[in-house]
């Protein structure tokens, strides 16, 4: 049987992205950055995911402009690397799980999520800089990824608890595939951080803590947070933190806290990482 | 009328930001159009040889193609835009992304660097207008 072995978030910053194709990442402004995921980088080398769930937000690379999909599902063998403007970022071609993902698209619309399908896409930053940073410089990806959008860009976004029930059912679906698998769920994007507008640049520190505290302590204190307060406390793109949600509700009721990391600023925005395992998982 | 946590208008009350909507989205949708052809080396080519001509192919408002040829990011999120579609505009001329949020802010692209590296603009005084906290 398929089972969900870990939860991992992490900030997606582009320039991350950048100082690590660029060969950047031992400058002084990036070196504190890439050091906190040294830790996540040496325990995948252990843990060895087969498929990783990675739930992340399409920054109008493959869809938001024609399509806005509230969840989306990557359901293809392949997801190329996007043109963002500069040209694709020089990482591998990531590759899907056709069978476990053909089955959540399944499991969730029977669930009553009406999930949007993605039979071609690319994949942007928000998806390719998590894998750099668990995977770092590689040939290939270790893992099979199958990709989860959320609209996290065109208000109304779904709901933190939205979110929250969401990472419940792929829980459940997960724990009914037949194949053995080792799979983790990934959350990314946040901490804080607003792109727009005389408030750019706003960080708060308080709301980030609390929220990676609440990851273990405080979970129906997250899943009540509304929009608003994502947009008046952690900026207008600091709403992304709802795809942690999804991340942590497929874990079960309690976790362990493995590793975490915070830091500002990596550009614009605060970076913060969690490691969390289910506590049931053997 | 159904209940809501708070009223929509609230959306309105955070200083210094626009919530981008489907109703923006809609106002955007051709100056959108025209940010995601810059995802193609070719277009990118067009657009930097001649920009008026190429944003001419696109069904902009005249408003919406001048502030391109501005870059001028706080008047292309009046009408309409999106970061997330502007970034490829920025990404084309070669600027980094903190450097296009930053030129929003009325700082300079070093005032705002210098800002982040301090620990980014307080939430304090930033939250609500109505509230001034």
């Amino acid at each position: 049987m398929a089972r969900i072995t870990a939860g991992i978030a992490t900030s997606h910053v582009p320039a991350i992205g950048a100082a690590f194709d660029q060969g950047r990442s031992g400058d002084a402004y990036w070196a504190p950055v890439f050091a906190g995921y040294e830790w996540v980088k040496a325990w995948e080398k252990v843990e060895k995911p087969d498929v990783v769930i990675l739930c992340y937000n399409d920054h109008a690379s493959a869809m938001m402009l024609d399509v806005v999909p509230t969840f989306a599902l990557g359901c293809a063998e392949e997801f190329a690397p996007a043109d963002e403007g500069w040209g694709a970022r020089p990482v591998p071609m990531v590759y899907g799980h056709i069978e476990l993902a053909a089955h959540l698209a399944e499991q969730l619309v029977l669930d009553d999520f009406d999930m949007t399908l993605m039979n071609h896409m690319d994949v942007d930053h928000g998806l390719t800089v998590p894998l750099s940073l668990m995977f770092g410089k590689v040939d290939e990806w270790p893992v099979k990824v199958i990709p989860l959008a959320v609209n996290v860009t065109q208000f109304p976004t779904p709901s933190g608890n939205r979110c929250w029930m969401l990472g419940e059912a792929i829980a459940h679906a997960v724990e009914a595939f037949p194949e053995d698998l080792n799979v983790q769920i990934w959350g990314t994007g946040g901490m804080s951080h607003q792109l727009q507008g005389p408030r750019a640049g706003l960080i708060n520190p308080e709301f980030d803590n609390a929220f990676l505290d609440g990851l273990t302590k405080d979970t129906d204190g997250l899943r009540a947070i509304t929009r608003l307060e994502y947009l008046r406390e952690s900026g207008t793109e600091g709403i992304e933190l709802i795809m942690w949600l999804i991340m942590r509700a497929a874990l079960g009721k309690d976790v362990e806290e493995l590793q975490r990391f915070y830091h500002v600023p990596a550009s614009n925005t605060a970076v913060g990482h969690i490691v969390l395992r289910p506590k049931t998982a053997t | 009328m159904r209940t809501r946590p708070y009223p929509l208008s609230d959306l309105e009350d955070i200083p210094g930001t626009t919530v981008f909507t489907a109703k923006r989205s809609r106002e955007a949708y051709h100056l959108h159009k025209f940010c995601m052809s810059l995802m193609d080396e070719a277009n990118r080519a067009a657009f930097r040889d001649h920009e008026r001509a190429y944003l001419d192919k696109f069904r902009m408002s005249e408003e919406q193609k001048r502030a391109v040829q501005d870059r001028d990011f706080n008047r292309l999120i009046d009408l309409g835009g999106n970061i997330y579609f502007l970034v490829k505009l920025s990404n084309t001329d070669g600027w980094s992304t903190q450097r296009a949020v930053g030129s929003m802010t009325g700082m300079t692209a070093d005032e705002y660097a210098a800002m982040m590296r301090a620990g980014g603009r307080s939430p304090e005084g930033n939250r609500s207008i109505r509230e001034g906290n």
